[in-house]
């Protein structure tokens, strides 16, 4: 199977040793909508940055649409945070700006979707609601027809129709060719629907990366009595007590049962998700330390 | 036809194959009938179309559905899932019970409750009747 993203090791320390990203190592086969969770800081926008070839790798490497960012431009589309674009030009010119610079711009595909949403081709960029920034913006990178799309908060400006009109665009534009998604939300509920591999990043660091319908059989939500995880040989990713109940995210290991006296569920993709942003105390230790 | 209730413990592409499975057993879905396209249902609920994708391969491998490249996907000839008519005893008696339980004032959620009980630990419920029926 084809790769979407590949990281090998890859890092990036910007200046005064700050690491954004480190060590980060996964592979998201081609084809994927790829949700990327983790709080302000975490290391989302480095790690788009660099698969978008906008930023250098500072150690290991990254593969984004089957080869280097940079000799893969024309099959990246990046839309960051906020879709900045050029304030003072004009809609029209922007859509021009964008046939010229991409070989195979669909530029009827760009002007009809632009006339659909009810934007105004004359208006200048500064003019526009944030709503309507974005779609510019979400429409420069559909009329590209990208391999890959790199959607940093894509939709976090759209109201709830127009991103359902987005994401239709979007899941078309995935269907037709195939092209792999990394998109990165704060919105936990609304990633459940739109994606099917989960990576979360917290201070830098992968957390995980995987198929969510695997991880959710890979994982457990187990309920007990105070502590009962301690010393038991549970791959804990998360606890919490509460009234004196523990519950924990657990990996679970081959035929490890939970014993009496515990509660045991399958997790929901918001208990995974969270699960892994809190993480355990032990790693939050070592990342205070680092 | 499809709903999809994201946040539950259930995957959504699961989600889907149940529904599914539950109406060709209420015999709502009938042997060739034709389901919606993975774009119809993508459009409808604003899902990944891997989940959809995904969901269809599994109804196809229970042997629920039969794809036709190029037309759509049906519901098999005959589905291996025992047709669970829409009104019979069984039925009928479940319904008096949910209204009677409604009477009684129960909302829809404790009579969920109870049908899960009375699912998960049947052994329990008789053995404490029994003992409770001795006792008196």
């Amino acid at each position: 199977m084809s790769t979407g993203l590949r990281c090998a090791g890859l890092g990036h320390r910007y200046r005064r040793k700050i690491w954004g990203l480190r060590d980060c190592s996964l592979d998201v086969p081609a084809g994927r909508v790829v949700a990327l969770v983790g709080p302000n800081g975490s290391g989302k926008t480095t790690l788009m940055s660099m698969a978008a070839g906008l930023l250098p790798a500072s150690t290991g490497r990254v593969e984004a649409a089957g080869g280097a960012p940079a000799q893969r431009l024309d099959r990246i589309g990046f839309v960051a945070q906020d879709a900045p674009l050029w304030p003072r030009l004009r809609v029209a010119d922007v859509l021009e700006i964008g046939r010229c610079m991409n070989h195979g711009f669909d530029a009827a595909m760009a002007s009809e979707r632009i006339r659909r949403l009810g934007i105004r081709t004359r208006a200048r960029i500064s003019a526009l609601s944030g709503g309507e920034r974005a779609q510019v913006a979400l429409t420069l990178v559909l009329a590209k027809r990208p391999e890959l799309f790199l959607l940093d908060e894509p939709t976090a400006n759209l109201d709830p129709l127009a991103r359902r009109e987005f994401l239709g665009s979007m899941f078309e534009a995935c269907s037709e060719t195939g092209a792999t998604v990394l998109y990165s939300s704060h919105a936990v509920a609304e990633l459940e629907r739109i994606c099917d591999y989960l990576i979360v990043l917290r201070s830098g660091h992968l957390r995980v990366a995987g198929d969510i319908d695997e991880l959710r059989q890979q994982h457990r939500v187990i309920r007990g009595p105070d502590g009962w995880p301690d010393g038991g040989g549970w791959q804990v990713i998360s606890q919490r007590s509460t009234a004196g109940r523990t519950t924990a995210l657990v990996r679970r290991d081959g035929a490890q049962l939970a014993g009496p006296g515990l509660h045991d569920a399958a997790p929901t993709f918001d208990e995974l998700v969270l699960g892994y942003l809190e993480g355990d105390a032990a790693t939050r230790h070592e990342e205070a330390l680092a | 036809m499809f709903r999809v209730d994201a946040g539950s413990g259930v995957p959504i592409y699961r989600q889907l194959v149940q529904q599914v499975r539950r109406d060709v057993m209420l015999g709502r879905l009938q042997p060739g009938d034709q389901l919606p396209s993975v774009k119809e249902v993508v459009d409808s609920l604003s899902v990944n179309p891997n989940t959809v994708v995904k969901a269809f391969g599994e109804l196809e491998h229970q042997g629920l559905v039969v794809r036709r490249q190029g037309v759509g996907t049906f519901v098999a000839a005959a589905p291996p899932v025992t047709s669970l008519p829409v009104a019979p005893k069984l039925l009928g008696s479940l319904a008096r019970w949910v209204d009677r339980a409604r009477q009684d004032g129960l909302s829809s959620e404790q009579i969920r409750i109870l049908l899960e009980v009375a699912l998960d630990e049947p052994a329990v419920i008789l053995g404490d009747h029994r003992a409770a029926g001795g006792a008196g």
